[in-house]
C-alpha cells in the first residue's frame, strides 16, 4: 500500500506503454535533420504543449530540465546576484533552500518569512520584505510534507505593488497533480515542475519562464530550449512527462476530490484510533497529503514498522531517508522537538484505492497501540521491580 | 540468502552450531523479531547474519551518531555515507531489509559534550561506556522496541548467558577482542533483551564467516579509536570543542607542594601521564593528581601513581549486587587485579590485593569473578 506519493510513486502503466512505444519506434536526436530526429523533434513539441496545457502557459515557456531541483536551483541562480534581495519561505524544498543558500554565500542578501503555525504565510508578510533592490521571491505553491498552500496569486500581486520589476518564482512540484495550477491567472514568472510526481519517470522537469522574462542561459553549449538550457534534450522522458501532464489534466479535479475525501477518511480514523495524535497543517491544505505527528512515539520507527508489514509511507521529504534529518518545515512551524521526531505523512495518489487507504490506516493502528502495549507493559515490569 | 544457506555456512567455516552462538542465553524464541545494530563494519555484519541464520526475523539498523561526510582534514568522521552504504549492501547482501535512524542529538548530549566537560574536569572520559548505556542500549532500544522488536544483537564481543537463576554477562570468547569492559551498566532488564551474537567466536572466525558468506565488509580494517575523534589527537578535539569558561589554568607542583610550572588547562592532563618538565629532573615525573577546583595538577615519580584501593560512583550491577572478593579492571584491556569490593549506596569502595597503578578518574572500574562482569561504577577518588 504506497501511501508517499508525494515523495513519487510508480510510473503510470498508461506513461510506460507509451515510454516503451518510443524506444521500440522513434529514440532519435531531435536535433538531428533526418527522418527519425523529425519525429522525435515533433514528439517534444508535442510534449511541450501537453505541459504548457496543463498550467495555462504557452508551449514557448516551457523549459525542459532534468526535474524540480534542477528547475529551482537554475530560477534561483538565474536572477541572484551579490547586493540583490532574495526573498523566500523558511519551509521551501531543499533545493531552493540551498540555492537561496549558496546565493547568500556569494553576496546576494537573503530574507527567509517563518510560517504560521498552519504552515502559510500571508502575501502581506512576504511583500513586506521586498525592497528596491529585490529581484526575486520564491515562494513553494504547496508544500510537499505538510501540504500548506500559500497564497500565489496574491503573494505576486502585493509584490508587484512593492517592486514591479521583482521576480516571483513558485516550486509548483507538488501542487501541479491536484490543484488549478495556472500560471496565466495567478500571473507567476517563473514555475517549477517534476515529472515523477505526475506518474511519469524521475529524470525530467520543466521551468516556465513566462514570456517577458529573461533569466538568460540556464545552463549553456548548445541552442536546445530556445537556447536557454543546452543539452540533448531527454526525448524519452520528455514524451512520458507530456503524456503524463495530459492525464493529469483530464484527471485533476476527480483527483483532488478523492484524495480530499479518503484523507479526511483517514484523519478522522486516526484521531479516533491513534489518540494522542496531532495533525500538521490544515484541512485546506494539498488534498492528498495527511502530516501527523505522535508525541511519543518516534516517526522514523513508525515508518520502519509500517514497512515491515507492507505500507510505505515517510517521516518526512523522503529525499534524506537514507540519512535522515529531523524536518525543518516541522520546526518552521513550531511544532515541538517530541512531535517533530514522531512526524509521519501520508501522501495519497491517484491510484490509492478508499480501501487501500482503510486497511493502511488499520496497519497504522495497529502498529501504534503494539508499540504503546509494549511501552507500558515495560514501565509496569520495571515498576514491578 | 536464506537463513538455512547461512547456517550451513557457519557451520562449514566455525564447526558450530549457529542457534547457540546466535541466541546465546536461549531468551529470545525462533522467529522474533531482532533489530540487528549495523555500523557498517564485520562484527555488526556478521552478528547480523548469524540472527538471520539462527531464523530469527531481522531487522538491519544503522545509527547515525556523529557528522557525515568528510571533514576539513580530509577525515571522513564516523558514520560516514560509506558506513550506511556498506551496512545497506551487508543486509542486502543476507536479504534483510535496513534502515538508518538518526539519534545525533542524543549522542551529543549524552556522549560527546559529557566527554568534553569531563576533560574540562581534569577527569578521563570513558565515552564508549556512556555511549552504550545511554545511546545503543537506551535510546536505540526505544527505537526497536517500536519497530515490534524483542531483542536487539550487536557485534560486541561479549557473551550473555544465565547463572544463578539471571542473567550473567560474560568478556568474550576472544580475549584479544573483548569488550565486556564497556557493557557493565547492562542490567537484568537490558540483558533480558540483548543479543551478542559474535562474543562466542574469534575474530578470525568472524572475518572467515564475512568471507564464506561473501558480505561486502568482509576485508574492512578494525576501528580502534574513539569513533567521533577518530583520525584525530583527543586532546586536539578537546581543545577545539571546549569553550572559554571550560578551561581551568593553574600550577603544577610536585608532591611537596613546590611549583613546577604553570599550563593553560586541566583538560590537557590524563591521572598516570608521563609528563616531561625539563628542569633537569633525573627520574620522569607522572602526573599523579588533578583538582579541578584550584587547577592544580600534581606530578610526582612513577611510585606515587600506586594506590591502596578507588571509589567509584553511579555503581551499576549487571545482576544481584554481590560485594566481597572479585577482580577489577581499571581500563579496557587491563588485567584484572584482585580486590574487595565494599558497597555504600551508590557508591563503591574497592581496595586491591596489592598497590596498583593505574586508577584514574572518570575511568569505569569494573569487578569481574572470572569472567563474569558483576557490576562497576566510575571511578571519582583513590
Amino acid at each position: 500500500m504506497h501511501l508517499d506519493h508525494n515523495a513519487g510513486g510508480r510510473v503510470r502503466p498508461e506513461v510506460a506503454a507509451v515510454v516503451t512505444e518510443w524506444l521500440q519506434t522513434t529514440a532519435a536526436n531531435p536535433s538531428s535533420l533526418h527522418e527519425a530526429g523529425r519525429r522525435a523533434r515533433a514528439a517534444i513539441e508535442d510534449a511541450r504543449a501537453q505541459v504548457a496545457a496543463l498550467l495555462g502557459a504557452r508551449p514557448s515557456e516551457v523549459v525542459f530540465t532534468s526535474g524540480g531541483t534542477e528547475s529551482n536551483n537554475l530560477a534561483v541562480w538565474a536572477l541572484a546576484r551579490p547586493g540583490a534581495g532574495l526573498v523566500t519561505t523558511a519551509i521551501e524544498h531543499h533545493s531552493v533552500v540551498a540555492a537561496v543558500e549558496r546565493a547568500a554565500e556569494e553576496g546576494a542578501r537573503a530574507h527567509l518569512i517563518p510560517p504560521g503555525p498552519d504552515g502559510r504565510v500571508t502575501a502581506a508578510d512576504v511583500a513586506a520584505r521586498v525592497d528596491g533592490e529585490t529581484v526575486l521571491v520564491t515562494v513553494g505553491w504547496a508544500n510537499g510534507e505538510i501540504g500548506s498552500i500559500q497564497p500565489i496569486s496574491e503573494i505576486v500581486d502585493e509584490v508587484r505593488c512593492k517592486n514591479e520589476t521583482t521576480r516571483v518564482h513558485t516550486d509548483a512540484v507538488q501542487a501541479v497533480s491536484q490543484l488549478d495550477v495556472d500560471v496565466a491567472a495567478c500571473d507567476v514568472d517563473l514555475l517549477s515542475l517534476s515529472a515523477h510526481k505526475l506518474g511519469a519517470p524521475a529524470g525530467t522537469g520543466a521551468l516556465i519562464v513566462r514570456r517577458g522574462v529573461e533569466p538568460g542561459a540556464l545552463l549553456v553549449g548548445g541552442p536546445q530550449e530556445r537556447e536557454r538550457r543546452a543539452g540533448t534534450e531527454n526525448a524519452l522522458g520528455i514524451v512520458a512527462f507530456g503524456y503524463a501532464a495530459e492525464l493529469a489534466r483530464e484527471e485533476r479535479a476527480a483527483y483532488h476530490a478523492r484524495a480530499r475525501a479518503i484523507r479526511e477518511e483517514m484523519w478522522r480514523e486516526l484521531r479516533e484510533r491513534a489518540a494522542p495524535v496531532t495533525r500538521f497543517g490544515s484541512a485546506d491544505g494539498l488534498p492528498g497529503t495527511l502530516a501527523i505527528g505522535f508525541h511519543d512515539l518516534r516517526g522514523d520507527a513508525l515508518a520502519a514498522a509500517l514497512d515491515l508489514r507492507g505500507v510505505a509511507v515517510s517521516t518526512g521529504s523522503a529525499c534524506a531517508a537514507s540519512a535522515p534529518e529531523p524536518s525543518h518545515v516541522l520546526k518552521a512551524i513550531g511544532a515541538s522537538d517530541e512531535l517533530a521526531l514522531g512526524g509521519l505523512r501520508l501522501s495519497i495518489g491517484p491510484e490509492l484505492t478508499p480501501r487501500a487507504a482503510r486497511e493502511a490506516v488499520a496497519v497504522l493502528v495497529d502498529v501504534v497501540h503494539e508499540a504503546r502495549s509494549r511501552r507500558a507493559s515495560r514501565a509496569g515490569a520495571s515498576h514491578a521491580s | 540468502m536464506r537463513p538455512e544457506e547461512v547456517a550451513a555456512c557457519v557451520r562449514d567455516v566455525s564447526g558450530r552450531d549457529l542457534d547457540r552462538i546466535a541466541i546465546g542465553a536461549g531468551h529470545v524464541s525462533t522467529g522474533a523479531r531482532v533489530v540487528a545494530a549495523m555500523s557498517g563494519g564485520v562484527d555488526s555484519a556478521v552478528a547480523a547474519a548469524l540472527l538471520h541464520g539462527a531464523g530469527l526475523d531481522v531487522v538491519g539498523v544503522s545509527m547515525r551518531l556523529g557528522t557525515s561526510g568528510a571533514r576539513a582534514d580530509g577525515h571522513r568522521g564516523c558514520c560516514s555515507l560509506d558506513d550506511f552504504d556498506d551496512a545497506r549492501r551487508a543486509a542486502e547482501r543476507l536479504g534483510v531489509p535496513h534502515y538508518v535512524v538518526d539519534l545525533r542529538d542524543v549522542f551529543q548530549s549524552k556522549v560527546i559534550d559529557r566527554f568534553v566537560q569531563s576533560y574540562a574536569e581534569g577527569l578521563t572520559p570513558n565515552p564508549c561506556t556512556l555511549c552504550n548505556r545511554d545511546v545503543k542500549f537506551d535510546a536505540f532500544w526505544d527505537y526497536a522496541e517500536t519497530i515490534g522488536a524483542a531483542a536487539v544483537g550487536t557485534g560486541h564481543y561479549a557473551r550473555i548467558g544465565v547463572a544463578e537463576g539471571e542473567f550473567a554477562l560474560y568478556a568474550g570468547e576472544d580475549r584479544g577482542k573483548d569488550q565486556s569492559y564497556f557493557l557493565f551498566t547492562l542490567g537484568q532488564e537490558e540483558l533480558a533483551r540483548t543479543l551478542f551474537p559474535v562474543g562466542s567466536l574469534e575474530k578470525q572466525t568472524v572475518r572467515a564467516i564475512a568471507e564464506a558468506l561473501a558480505l561486502p565488509v568482509a576485508t574492512k580494517p578494525e576501528s580502534q579509536d574513539i569513533c567521533f575523534v577518530a583520525g584525530e589527537r583527543y586532546s586536539d578535539f578537546v581543545e577545539r570543542e571546549l569553550s572559554a569558561e571550560q578551561r581551568t589554568p593553574g600550577a603544577i607542583r610536585d608532591g611537596e607542594g613546590r611549583e613546577l610550572g604553570r599550563h593553560d588547562g586541566i583538560h590537557q592532563f590524563t591521572v598516570g601521564q608521563r609528563r616531561g618538565l625539563g628542569g633537569g629532573a633525573r627520574e620522569p615525573r607522572f602526573v599523579t593528581a588533578i583538582d579541578a577546583s584550584t587547577g592544580t595538577v600534581q606530578v610526582g615519580s612513577r611510585d606515587h601513581l600506586n594506590r591502596e584501593g578507588l571509589v567509584v560512583r553511579d555503581v551499576r550491577w549487571t545482576g544481584r549486587p554481590r560485594e566481597g572478593r572479585a577482580s577489577v579492571r581499571l581500563r579496557h584491556r587491563h588485567d584484572p587485579v584482585g580486590c574487595t569490593v565494599r558497597v555504600d549506596g551508590s557508591t563503591a569502595h574497592v581496595a586491591f590485593d596489592d598497590p596498583t597503578k593505574g586508577v584514574t578518574p572518570g575511568q569505569a572500574a569494573v569487578w569481574y569473578d572470572g569472567s563474569r562482569v558483576l557490576g562497576g561504577g566510575w571511578i571519582t577518588d583513590a
